[in-house]
Formats: structure tokens, sequence, C-alpha cells
């Protein structure tokens, strides 16, 4: 396993963590989407990771379709998550 | 470029994304947190360049930096509109999560943990990464699949299915939203500055949309960021307040944004009824039914992505299906 | 020669960026700060660009770095521009 590697999988598997706390725990919904959005990227650190083969080496293509993929799929939930607090928020300062 | 300069490269790289991660998520300030989120994805997308992955980037840093940064801006301005000025508590904090300190402090442990067993389980895992890869199966097979891009011929050709459902997902979340609410109210007409800017900056971005879309057969590009580039070129001219050219009307925007997936089952299911498997395209016409099928994926994502920006129908849209109701 | 050249012009750019944050950091006031963050985008990115030009030595990639320098160089004006008339606006109204 290369020193490269290593650390980004090391700072991946944190970046999943401290997204998924916040996503979990935080009050405020926007920062939990923003949870929601660093954990999908903690995710997406270590796909590419695996793919990452050294410095001359061609990468393995695979996981980066797997996280284009991942990409779109987060934005489109990033959106009709904002798209239900904002109905949510309108519903609430009706009454 | 030595080992040594590559390592303090990557450890500056990754504490600053570290830091920005934790900054936006500590931040209790909703716009100071997307606009470090959004400063977040674009340090995302120089690590990913430095991973070799050029596609990646590109994909983060059109979509996840610039348009999901767009989306939460627009979602935290609106926030700030509800506040209200005498006192009373805000809407937002009215639903606001309230954890117990001991569940708080347990939760932060679970994950504490899942992050060591992940990061326990990844080195195990590259430690001991010596069998048979896919990549093998994808390099015997790209000279026969219609471009020389792998992860185009990947996302498009060898699996083709799961972009398909993909396509199939941004459609549901477009018709959730839809579904959901109203379009934002129109914003005003631009000053001279942003007037100007958008005026030759909205046929660039058409251009690159449609130059990333082409060139994504051989080189990093490809639908995906091409829809993000056209998406930004609508949300620049929403912005602008352009009252001379808009964006396509409601029921154009609906069959565009059908016609992601749409175009993949027409496809899919000609190539069934000449005998082929489903998704299985002759070699000869590889090349240009991907790229019919790239062309419009490309469309039907900046579709979502500009609904997604909208917030909802159109009013018009909203009035005449609220008198068709009854 | 040319590889010094342009590593210069890189270190020279790196400079602007770094001076154009402290100025972020440091300065009292939003249109000051505003006015050392443009000393970064333009000076900064267009040595930036020039050094990476001049390392490819490929007239395609040089053309490129400067359709980028020059998007940027006009997206940075009119968004300090937006800033400034908007912070500008609210000081007035209020």
């Amino acid at each position: 396993m290369l020193t490269t590697q290593l650390l980004y999988g090391l700072t991946s598997c944190l970046i999943t963590a401290l997204g998924l706390r916040t996503a979990l725990l935080h009050p405020s919904l926007l920062h939990r989407v923003i949870g929601i959005n660093v954990l999908g990227a903690g995710v997406f650190m270590i796909l590419i990771t695996i793919a990452y083969r050294g410095p001359d080496v061609p990468p393995d293509p695979v996981p980066h379709a797997l996280v284009l993929t991942g990409i779109v799929v987060a934005v489109s939930a990033t959106a009709l998550a904002l798209a239900l607090a904002r109905r949510l928020t309108a519903e609430q300062s009706n009454d | 470029m030595n080992a040594t300069s590559l390592l303090v490269f990557d450890g500056l790289l990754l504490i600053s994304i570290v830091s920005l991660a934790w900054a936006a998520l500590a931040s209790p300030d909703a716009r100071r947190s997307v606009i470090l989120f959004m400063a977040f994805g674009l340090v995302l997308a120089v690590a990913w360049g430095r991973l070799l992955a050029p596609n990646v980037a590109l994909a983060e840093a059109a979509i996840g930096a610039g348009l999901s940064g767009a989306l939460l801006l627009v979602a935290v301005g609106e926030q700030s509109k509800h506040t209200p000025h005498d006192g009373a508590v805000p809407v937002g904090k009215r639903n606001a999560l309230r954890v117990r300190a001991t569940l708080q402090w347990f939760i932060t442990l679970l994950c504490a943990a899942l992050a060591a067993t992940l990061a326990w389980a990844l080195l195990h895992a590259l430690d001991s990464a010596t069998n048979e890869r896919l990549a093998q199966a994808v390099s015997e097979n790209l000279a026969a699949s219609g471009v020389s891009n792998p992860v185009t011929a990947i996302l498009l050709n060898f699996r083709a299915h799961d972009t398909l459902l993909e396509l199939a997902v941004l459609l549901t979340a477009a018709l959730g939203i839809l579904a959901i609410g109203t379009a934002r109210p129109d914003y005003q007409r631009a000053g001279p500055v942003f007037d100007g800017l958008a005026r030759w900056l909205v046929p660039v971005l058409i251009l690159t949309a449609g130059y990333l879309l082409w060139v994504g057969a051989h080189a990093p590009g490809g639908a995906f960021q091409a829809g993000a580039t056209l998406a930004a070129a609508a949300v620049v001219l929403r912005l602008a307040g352009k009252r001379i050219i808009g964006l396509p009307q409601a029921g154009t925007l609906r069959v565009i944004l059908a016609a992601g997936a749409g175009m993949f089952l027409v496809v899919g299911l000609t190539l069934l009824l000449l005998g082929r498997p489903f998704l299985g395209y002759p070699p000869a016409w590889a090349g240009s039914l991907i790229l019919l099928i790239e062309s419009a994926a490309m469309l039907a994502i900046a579709a979502t992505l500009v609904v997604a920006f909208l917030g909802g129908r159109s009013p018009a849209a909203a009035s005449n299906d609220e008198n068709n109701r009854c | 020669m040319i590889e010094l050249v342009s590593s210069l012009m890189m270190v020279a750019g790196i400079g602007f960026y770094l001076a154009g944050s402290i100025g972020l950091l440091r300065l009292p006031d939003l249109y000051s700060r505003l006015h050392a963050l443009t000393k970064a985008d333009n000076l900064g990115l267009g040595l930036l660009a020039a050094g990476l030009a001049l390392h490819s030595q490929d007239v395609f990639i040089a053309l490129k770095l400067l359709l980028v320098w020059l998007a940027v160089l006009a997206a940075s004006a009119a968004s300090a521009h937006l800033i400034a008339r908007h912070a500008h606006r609210k000081e007035a109204g209020s």
C-alpha cells in the first residue's frame, strides 16, 4: 500500500465520521444537509483511494464511474431535501 | 517531482480538506457554513486531480462545489427572509433537533468507532489487493465500446443500466421538487455590470458544455459535467433577471426532464426489438448511440438542476393545475 | 532556462495570493478586503497561468489557460462590484 493511499484513506474515514455525526446530531437542518454531503465526499474519497494505483500507472476507472454517479445522486438528494425544507417552513409560517 | 515534496503537498491538501469540513460543519452561521462548504468542494476537486481522477474532478467542481453551493445559498437566503423581527422563535428553530447530551456523546463515540473500523478495513483491503480487478476487463474491451475514455465507456456502455437508474433517480427528484412547491419569484433586472457579464458568459458556458460533451468520448469530460455547465448557464441567466431570453417554458422543461431516462429506454427497447440484448449496442454503432444518449442525458441533468434552482413548478402552470383539479 | 522563468512566475503568483489572503484576514473593512482579493485574482492567477503556460510549452494549453484567466478576471470583477454595491446599499438604507 502506498503512502498516498494511507494518508488519503485515513482522511476519508475521518471526514466520513465528521459528516455522519453532524448529519445525525446538528440542530439546524441546513447543517445536516451539508453533513450528508460531507459524508458523501468521504465515501467518494474512499473509492478514489482504492482506485489509485501509483503516480505512473493509470488508475482503475470503475470506482471513478461509481463516484461520478454518486456525485449526481448526492446533488439530486440535496435538491429534494432543500425543497422539502422550504415547503416545511412555508407550511409552518402559515399557522 | 520527488516523493518528499509530494508528501508535503498531500499533507497540506488533506489538512485543508479536514479543516474546511470541520469549519463548515461547526460554524453556527448558516451562510458561512455554505460558503466554507463550497471552498471544501473546490479543494476536494484539487484532491481528485491529485489522485489522477480528472473526470471526477470536473464533476466535483461543477456539481459538488458549484451547483450544490448555489442551491444551498438560495436556501439560506430564503431562510433569513423568514426570520421574524419581533423576537419570536424563528420557524426553522421550531423544528430544531434537540438531543440529550449523553446521547450526543454516545453517538459521537459510535461515529468515532465507525471511522476506526472503516480505516482498519480500508487499509487491510489496500494491503491485500492483489486479485483480479474489473479494470483488467475494462481495458480489454475498451476498443469495442465505441469510445476511448474508460470512464465514459463504463458509464454508458458496460454499466449503462446503472446510468439509466441514475437518470431515473434524477427524474424522481425533479418530480418531487415540482410537486412540493412553486418556483421562487423572478430576480429583478440586473445592473449594467452583471448584465454585461451574463451577455457573453452564458453563450460561452453553453459552448463549453457542448465541448465537454463531445470531448468526453476520448478525454476527461462527459454528459454529467456538460449538464452541470449548462445548468450553470441557466442559473446565470436566471440571476440576471432577463426578460427577453429566459429559461424554457414549463412544458418544454418537463419534456426535457423525461428525455434523459426516456432516450435510454428508447434505445434499449429498439435494440431489444432488433434482437440484441437490452442496451447491448452493436460495436459499429456504439459511438453514435453513446453520443445520442449522452446528449439527452446532458439536457436532462441540466433541466433537473434548473428545476431544483427554480424551486418548483412555475406559477402559470400551478394555477393551471389548480383550475384543472376541480 | 524556461523552467527557471516559469517557476519564478509561479512563485510570484503565489506571493500575490498570500498578500490577498493576508489582506482578507487583516484589513478592517469590506471594501478594503475586496480590494485585496482582486490582487490575488488578477495578478496572482495571471502569473500562475503564465508560469504554467511556459512550463507546458504547448500553444493550445497556453491558450486555454489564457481563456481561464480572462474568465476569472471578468467573473471576479463583476462579483466584487455586486458585493460592494450590495454592502453600500445596505449601509445607505439603514
